[in-house]
């Protein structure tokens, strides 16, 4: 099913399945993106700073809520997992005690999983936080590794990769320090692997960068 | 008079408090930065259950209860059998929870513990077979919170382990004539632990990583990590889940306090098994 994927030059690094992103393809969310990463495809809508209901009212800060909907059915404890995982990384990035008492949703709808979805997601977030314009302290992007059975490092793996490696890693990786904000390991590796993975997603994470900085420079050039 | 306004300066300005006792290098229970609580564990408390135990992390205290029952396998993996992981967090062990369905920490603790077991292949899914394509066993772990006080995924980790080394199953046999599974519950087999898989918990604070976090810890940091290793010194996960960042090097110092923790948790393990 996967076609033959091109993939990002990334000069040493194995690279990164090309990266197509729409924005504001949505009319009412505050923002939206369409990201695409290979055949990996998500759809992002922002909606915020807004009213919040009383209930999750926070005195000092916005509360922020993710939602992420699965392809076809409805959402279970994997995505109610993946969705805490999304906020605590939008959480530490957004500076929420400039909008208090206001709430901040992102709503996350899967169209194509065709590997690396956790990374999309995280990319699809940040340029849909971009997108409808909310302050942030920095941006993030995701990236995931595949460790093959002899140990090589692959980027962005498709579905079919993805499970025939012996461990996957995702991390999301801030812009300005290149630290880690999230980490989730599927499968089970070394340390030293875990530390070639780090230092392979964070040069990875230069790319993503300079195609957010390409992308909404395109947006708000004008001719 | 000093205790009152101590008292008053820990609930007035949480944070800064903590701040003073960490820039000692000490936490306001006593505990340096890289102590965790004392840790008890008791297995086979539950009788009824085909294994069991009970975890006290200090004040947090976790028990995990293994039910085993017959099912039907899926089509694509026949030989395979299932473990289901499932935290409750009721009312009861903290004011932070609401009666009725599992909230988000459950579900996200359910799903690390599911992960875990998945990436470490603790158990072989083949080994729970009994029939081929036919019946297999599956195993309903139900790990329920009865004081929470903070670092839940270490102490669930730690009592599904000790409950799974429980764990006795029955012999089956099927009757040649009506073709219904017989069980034997007079002689009964351990299961085969492949892999110990064991948590370690951080919290972050500003740029100083705290090992084993009170509750009170747990919601005053900006970050949570936690590492399980195996008695390979192979990482089974890195859960980082956003908060505040972290760089490789305080990662590693991370690890290497998670495999120190692994040797301490199997040791007691092991001696408290040799008890029984």
């Amino acid at each position: 099913m996967e076609s033959a994927q091109r993939r990002f030059d990334s000069g040493d690094l194995p690279a990164l399945r090309r990266i197509v992103c729409e924005q504001g393809p949505l009319s009412r969310p505050d923002g939206s993106v369409s990201w695409m990463q290979g055949d990996t495809s998500v759809l992002a809508g922002v909606y915020g700073p807004t009213e919040v209901k009383v209930s999750k009212e926070i005195y000092d800060k916005a509360t922020l809520e993710v939602l992420l909907r699965p392809k076809v059915g409805l959402p279970g404890v994997y995505e109610k997992s993946r969705e805490q995982m999304i906020k605590k990384t939008c959480e530490a990035v957004i500076l929420g005690n400039l909008h208090p008492r206001s709430s901040i949703t992102v709503v996350l709808q899967v169209i194509t999983d065709a590997g690396s979805l956790l990374s999309s997601c995280l990319n699809a977030t940040c340029m849909g936080l971009v997108d409808a314009g909310l302050p942030m302290s920095s941006l993030f992007c995701g990236v995931t590794c595949a460790l093959d059975a002899d140990g090589n490092i692959l980027l962005d793996p498709t579905m079919k990769q993805e499970k025939d490696a012996p461990a996957v890693l995702t991390f999301a990786i801030d812009s300005i320090e290149k630290k880690i904000l999230l980490s989730n390991l599927k499968g089970a590796c070394s340390e030293e692997q875990l530390q070639q993975c780090i230092a392979t997603a964070q040069r990875a994470a230069e790319t993503i960068f300079r195609f957010y900085r390409d992308a909404a420079c395109r947006k708000y050039s004008k001719w | 008079m000093t205790a009152t306004v101590a008292a008053a300066f820990r609930t007035v300005e949480p944070l800064e408090y903590y701040r003073r006792f960490l820039k000692e290098n000490c936490r306001p229970d006593g505990r340096d930065l890289g102590e965790f609580r004392t840790t008890t564990i008791n297995i086979g408390s539950i009788t009824t259950a085909d294994g069991s135990a009970l975890v006290k992390l200090g004040n947090t205290t976790v028990i995990c209860g293994i039910k085993a029952e017959f099912a039907a396998p899926t089509v694509d993996s026949s030989n395979k059998g299932y473990i289901i992981p499932n935290v409750d967090l009721p009312p009861l062990c903290s004011s932070r929870f609401r009666p009725g369905p599992p909230g988000e920490e459950a579900q996200a603790a359910s799903q690390f513990i599911a992960d875990v077991i998945e990436n470490s292949q603790v158990v072989m899914k083949e080994d729970l077979c009994i029939i081929d394509g036919k019946i297999v066993w599956v195993l309903y772990c139900d790990i329920i919170c009865l004081d929470y006080d903070g670092n839940l995924l270490d102490a669930c980790m730690c009592a599904f382990l000790a409950a799974l080394k429980n764990v006795l199953l029955p012999v089956v046999t099927i009757n040649a004539e009506t073709g219904l599974a017989e069980v034997n519950l007079k002689e009964k087999n351990p299961l085969t632990i492949k892999k110990q898989p064991v948590a370690t918990s951080f919290v972050l604070f500003d740029t100083l990583v705290v090992v084993d976090p009170t509750a009170e810890e747990e919601d005053l940091a900006s970050g949570t990590l936690t590492i399980v290793t195996d008695e390979e010194d192979k990482l089974c996960s890195v859960h980082k889940p956003g908060g505040s960042t972290v760089t490789e090097a305080k990662l590693q110092d991370c690890i290497s306090r998670a495999k120190t923790r692994h040797k301490e948790v199997k040791k007691l393990m092991d001696k408290i098994i040799k008890s029984v």
